[in-house]
């Protein structure tokens, strides 16, 4: 397999063009499956009474604020040591999804951590790291705004999000490195998770769905930049002929 | 099954405000990032359309 007949950009779109149905349609389902699950069939904490559920948000959201920067900062790291646009372009495409997933992850921190913390937000070391998470995407793409030349700002961009990667083991890390109030992981990979088999489920099928999600939203937004950086091939002129 | 009523579901046993303000949100914010990625690509769409009768002209 060639990988560099992937990395055209007109290969990439058509590709992507194919895919996104199929990965909305299965974050579509698995939404529905996850959500059945997490409302209908887990049962209520004997702890938080139902206020638990937002678990089913929270949990996914956060893993994903982490893993999609992540993802986007390979995707930097590619496109800086091989030159190769489209590289950029997948970073860029990623960063508002991770961004729109760090804020719902911090959202429905605050609003399980009033009820049963008695606050909607306390300076401990995870939460402040997962919203220095927030600043830094928005940081790339408020950095990637401002400069005008596109190959400049993909640089510039991806440098940043390199820098910015060392957050996100701080995140992870952060319950066991230092006092919290936040509580540990319920679920590793080192031991059997500390949650029920039903919410331990639902959690994980809505944490595919955000996966399937990402991955249709982000191939979506790149095939729009591919287009304006393409404009001048004569493969774009063609397919403007089309339907968007 | 978990619940009774309809009733009982939307109050969630005292927590409704922040379990559904979670999911409330939630979905106002993909519902939102839907609908600005859409627009966008239909902006740059149009505009490149623009460009290229320009060009042909």
């Amino acid at each position: 397999m060639n990988l560099y007949h992937y990395a055209s950009p007109s290969t990439f779109y058509p590709w992507a063009g194919k895919l996104i149905p199929w990965f909305a349609a299965l974050a579509l389902i698995l939404a529905a499956a996850g959500l059945y699950i997490g409302f209908f069939v887990a049962p209520t904490d004997f702890q938080q009474g139902e206020g638990y559920r937002i678990i089913f948000i929270h949990v996914p959201a956060a893993w994903m604020s982490m893993f999609i920067y992540v993802v986007m900062a390979f995707w930097s790291a590619i496109g800086l040591a091989f030159n190769t646009r489209q590289s950029f372009v997948m970073a860029r495409a990623l960063a508002p999804t991770g961004a729109m997933f760090t804020f719902v992850a911090l959202w429905t921190g605050a609003l399980w951590g009033k009820p049963m913390w008695g606050a909607w937000w306390v300076w401990d070391a995870r939460l402040t790291s997962e919203l220095i998470l927030l600043f830094l995407y928005v940081g790339v793409m408020a950095l990637q705004a401002a400069i005008d030349d596109p190959r400049r700002a993909d640089r510039a961009g991806a440098l940043l999000n390199l820098v910015g990667v060392i957050n996100v083991p701080v995140i992870y890390f952060s319950v066991k490195w230092w006092n919290t109030l936040h509580q540990g992981a319920s679920v590793s990979l080192t031991r059997a998770p500390s949650m029920a088999q039903t919410m331990l489920w639902g959690m994980l099928i809505m944490a595919l769905a955000a996966w399937m999600y990402t991955i249709a939203v982000a191939l979506a937004r790149a095939r729009t930049l591919t287009l304006e950086r393409e404009r001048q091939s004569e493969w774009v002129r063609a397919r403007l002929e089309g339907q968007p | 099954m978990n619940w009774e009523s309809w009733q009982t579901f939307w109050a969630m046993g005292g927590y409704g405000l922040y379990v559904w303000g979670s999911f409330g949100m939630t979905l106002l914010c993909v519902a939102a990032e839907i609908g600005l990625l859409r627009r966008h690509r239909l902006q740059v769409w149009r505009r490149l359309r623009r460009m290229k009768t320009w060009d042909a002209q």
